[in-house]
Parts: C-alpha cells; sequence; structure tokens
C-alpha cells in the first residue's frame, strides 16, 4: 500500500514538473505573439508592465482571474461551465506521452501516437458544447465551422502521422526519435517533406490559428464560440489553444526534425563540442522555432476563406498524403538508403 | 487493500450503464448525443483494462472525435419540438410495452452467456513485456481476415459514393469558383488602363 501511495506521489510531481512549466510558456507565449507581431507590423507591443512588458502576461492572468464569470441567462448551464474544462483537459493530458528527452516522459507508452491523436480530437467538443450551450448565434455558426474544419483536418493530419508511423516503425515517440538519429539529414523532414508540410498545416487549422482562425473571424462573427465568456471560463479557452499550440510544435519536432537529437549529430568537431548541452535545450529550441513559425504566419497571411479552407483540406493535403504514404511504403520495404537502410 | 484494475472496472462500468441508459432517457437530444460520448469513452476505458489499447484508441479518435462529432453537428442544427412527440404516450403504451416484452424475450433467447463462451475464457492472459497490440491486430488483419476486412472498405466506399450521389444535385445551380481559372488570369485580362486625356 505504501509502495502505492509513493508511486502515486511521485506521478503526480511528474505531473507538476510537466505542467508548471507549460503554464509558464503558454503565459510568456501569449507576450511572445504580441511582441513578434508588432515589431513585424513595426510598433513597440506591450511595453508597459515591468521592463519592456515583461510582467504583462501576469498582470493578464491577474484580471482574468478577479474578472467576474457571468453566465448567460438563455445557456445551458451545464455544458456552459463544462465546455472549457472540456477544452483545457485534453490539451493538458496529451502532454502524458511527449518525451522532452531521451527517458524523460511520464508514460512510455506503446501507443504514444495514437494517444495524442485521440486527445486532441478530444479537444473539439470544448468548443462545440460552448457553442451550443452558450445559446448564442454566433458562438453556434462558430462550433459549426469548427466541427466541419477540425473533423476534415485531422483526416489529412492522422495520414501524415500515419507515414511517420511507417517510416519509424513504431507509434512510440521515444523510438520514433531514435529511428531519425544519425544527422540533420536524417531527420524525417527530408524523406517525409510532403508529409511535414501537410502536417504543419493541418496543425494550423487544428489549432483554429490564423490562416484557418474563421472560428473567431472578428469581422464576422464576433470571437466565435467564446464570445459570452469571461473571466477564468475564457482564460482557459486562451490557454487550451495555447496548450495545443505548443503541443502541434512538440509533436512536428518529435517526428520530424529529430526530438531532443543534437543537430551536429555526424559532424566530426562541432558534434563533440556541443556534446554537453541537454538534449531538452535542442528540443526546446526546435519548438519555439515552430512556435515562431505559429506568429510569423499569423502576422503575414490574411484569413482564409471557407470554402477554400474545405478545398485545401480535402482536394488538396488528403491525396498529398495517400501518395507519400505510397512512396515511403515502398522506401521502406526496399531499404532506402540512407534513412531506411 | 482495494484492487485497481477492479476499481476502475467498476466504476467505469457502472458509467458504461449509466451513460447508456441517459441516451435513451433524456429528452433533449443533444444532451442525449454527449452521453453517448461519455458511453464510448467509458467503454474505451474497459478495453484499456484489457490492454486492447488500439482498439480503445481507435473508439476514441474515430467514434469520439469524428463520429459523434458529425452526429451533435446534425442533432445542433435540427430545432427539435419535443411536445408533438410525447402526445398520446399514454394511448401507445400497451402497444409499446408489448413490443419491449418481445424484444427482451428474444434477446434472453437469443444471446445467452454461451455466446459470449465467458465461463470458457477465463481470466485475461498477462501479456509478456513487449507485447503489441497493434501488430497483433494488423497480422490477424491482414492475413486471416484479409478478405472480409478489404470487404468491409469497398462496402464502406459504396456508402461514400451512394450518399454522395443522393445529396449532388447537379452543377447548374452552383455558382462554384474554377481554381484553375482564377489562377490562370493575370494583369492584362482583368484590367485596361484608359488614358482621361484621350477619351475627352
Amino acid at each position: 500500500m505504501l509502495e502505492q501511495l509513493i508511486s502515486l506521489a511521485w506521478i503526480i510531481a511528474k505531473i507538476l514538473i510537466i505542467v508548471l512549466p507549460l503554464l509558464g510558456v503558454v503565459a510568456y507565449l501569449t507576450m511572445a505573439e504580441r511582441k513578434v507581431i508588432a515589431y513585424m507590423q513595426y510598433r513597440v507591443g506591450v511595453n508597459r508592465v515591468g521592463i519592456r512588458g515583461i510582467g504583462q502576461p501576469i498582470a493578464d492572468a491577474m484580471k482574468l482571474i478577479f474578472k467576474e464569470i457571468i453566465i448567460p441567462k438563455a445557456s445551458n448551464r451545464y455544458l456552459f461551465i463544462l465546455a472549457p474544462i472540456l477544452a483545457m483537459t485534453p490539451a493538458l493530458v496529451a502532454w502524458s506521452v511527449v518525451p522532452f528527452d531521451d527517458g524523460w516522459v511520464l508514460a512510455n507508452v506503446n501507443a504514444g501516437v495514437l494517444f495524442i491523436f485521440a486527445m486532441t480530437s478530444i479537444g473539439i467538443y470544448g468548443i462545440i458544447c460552448a457553442g451550443w450551450g452558450s445559446n448564442s448565434k454566433y458562438a453556434f455558426f462558430s462550433a459549426m465551422r469548427v466541427a466541419a474544419q477540425m473533423v476534415s483536418y485531422e483526416i489529412a493530419m492522422g495520414f501524415a502521422l500515419v507515414g511517420v508511423l511507417i517510416a519509424a516503425g513504431s507509434m512510440n515517440f521515444t523510438d520514433i526519435v531514435h529511428a531519425q538519429s544519425g544527422s540533420v539529414l536524417h531527420w524525417y523532414w527530408l524523406p517525409l517533406l510532403p508529409l511535414f508540410v501537410v502536417y504543419w498545416v493541418s496543425g494550423l487549422a487544428e489549432t483554429n490559428r490564423a490562416p484557418f482562425d474563421v472560428a473567431e473571424g472578428e469581422s464576422e462573427i464576433v470571437a466565435g464560440f467564446h464570445v459570452e465568456y469571461s473571466g477564468m471560463t475564457f482564460a482557459m479557452f486562451f490557454l487550451a489553444e495555447y496548450a495545443n499550440m505548443i503541443l502541434i510544435s512538440s509533436l512536428a519536432v518529435l517526428m520530424f526534425l529529430g526530438g531532443w537529437l543534437s543537430p551536429f549529430q555526424g559532424i566530426p568537431l562541432l558534434e563533440s563540442t556541443f556534446n554537453w548541452v541537454p538534449g531538452i535545450v535542442w528540443f526546446a529550441a526546435k519548438a519555439s522555432l515552430f512556435l515562431y513559425l505559429y506568429l510569423w504566419i499569423r502576422a503575414t497571411f490574411p484569413r482564409y476563406r471557407y470554402d477554400q479552407i474545405m478545398r485545401l483540406g480535402w482536394k488538396v493535403l488528403i491525396p498529398v498524403t495517400l501518395v507519400w504514404i505510397f512512396v515511403v511504403a515502398l522506401a521502406v520495404q526496399f531499404h532506402l538508403p540512407p534513412w531506411f537502410a | 487493500m482495494i484492487n485497481l484494475p477492479v476499481l476502475v472496472f467498476y466504476s467505469f462500468a457502472s458509467l458504461l450503464v449509466l451513460s447508456s441508459a441517459m441516451v435513451i432517457i433524456s429528452r433533449n437530444p443533444v444532451r442525449g448525443a454527449l452521453f453517448l460520448v461519455l458511453a464510448f469513452f467509458a467503454s474505451s476505458v474497459l478495453w484499456m483494462l484489457l490492454e486492447a489499447e488500439f482498439l480503445a484508441l481507435a473508439l476514441i479518435f474515430v467514434y469520439v472525435g469524428a463520429v459523434m462529432t458529425l452526429f451533435l453537428f446534425v442533432v445542433m442544427m435540427l430545432d427539435l419540438d419535443l411536445v408533438p412527440s410525447r402526445e398520446g404516450f399514454v394511448r401507445y403504451l400497451p402497444f409499446g410495452i408489448l413490443v419491449m416484452v418481445l424484444f427482451v424475450a428474444v434477446m434472453i433467447v437469443v444471446v445467452t452467456p454461451e455466446h459470449f463462451k465467458l465461463g470458457s475464457l477465463g481470466a485475461v492472459p498477462a501479456h509478456p513485456e513487449g507485447y503489441s497490440n497493434v501488430k497483433e491486430i494488423g497480422e490477424i488483419l491482414y492475413t486471416q481476415y484479409f478478405y472480409p476486412f478489404e470487404l468491409a472498405s469497398i462496402l464502406l466506399l459504396t456508402a461514400i459514393i451512394a450518399a454522395i450521389t443522393l445529396t449532388f444535385r447537379g452543377r447548374q445551380h452552383s455558382r462554384s469558383q474554377r481554381i484553375d481559372k482564377q489562377l490562370a488570369a493575370n494583369k492584362a485580362d482583368r484590367m485596361y488602363l484608359v488614358d482621361p486625356k484621350e477619351s475627352q
């Protein structure tokens, strides 16, 4: 009994070690977003709270915590309260199978990729329940848009993952990363380049980020599914969205950019010079690259029209993945060097 | 001493029974659909207990993630007026009870414990370390059950084509854009410059 309790305490400690820094990263990602987009638009961005605006996320969090939570009279009370929880939980649970370094993973399960895929597909219920439970037409329109968009892009994303599974021969993230060891050219971004692009585009669509942010389309439906939410309930949706962004970036790193592996692997002098750098630093650096890409894309592209989103998902991305899965299967079957030898 | 798997089994099994009952009982169709989601979730946990992690996760991302999302989509769009459907409840009650008794009787006769082979199965065998549920399923599916598997996929393809032909009403009423034409357009096709002095 005591052993069980001790192992339980260990697991809870590990969860805290993952979740608390994650929430910190979410807070400062919001600030990074405002700063990056500001500089891209020749503005300064947040600079009032603390030195160069460094305290802004904390001030924002305090404001949201102390704001009143308003529950509309016509809303469906249970769903209205449940929706933010349904959005937040899968976004955090999915982190349990993400390895940050060799062996640094909460649950080293065999079906890790499937687990992540299942969790990201549950996240949609938070948005649908919020949209319907609010009993507001804007929120409802947004929920309908999100439902159709996410179901469509889940297919493309799933097929992109299938390509990675075929290449690595495993659904365990640690094994997938080990299968990419060698050098930068051994990482799967090169042999699976079309799948990498498809994964990233559908990742943008899955997290409802620009240019696929029709869920929030300010000019059309005010703010979409969370238009009726205030205070902490709104903050939960916000947290879930950013946690999902970080998750999608981390998955891109694990599956296409060699996870915690050093980019100098296989280069004679540089490899030994940078041997002391822990793997989690490389992991974080690569994930930051993708997070920056999120913000860059948001500052660059205009919002897609809805029918164009659907066309891109069904008629472009899915056929590309289907063809490339076939190519990857052939390459694995015939042990194409240097990746699948 | 509490046995953790047993505890998990009983809590999720009762959750499964309860939520399945709520699917039928609840008056609001959206609430019914959400309880169905909960039922899928609970049964996926039971499969997870049997170490069938592939089936458990596939149940979640296929049924919960895709099928039920579309289902909710449709149910939310329908503006169901529930009052007329409850009219005549007493009048149809005897007939309803008769049908129910018949169904239950048939189920009791047809679906007996022997059909599930509960007695002969015994406890779930413990799997050795490194056992992969996915590999086992793949091997069986693509060897022993290859033809049924392929037939099922053809059946589904036929259903997709049938659904599309049923809803496709031809091009004449819809004004869709031609992507290739849009991409082929250039400045000279769309715009010409006029010198205001010459036109006067």
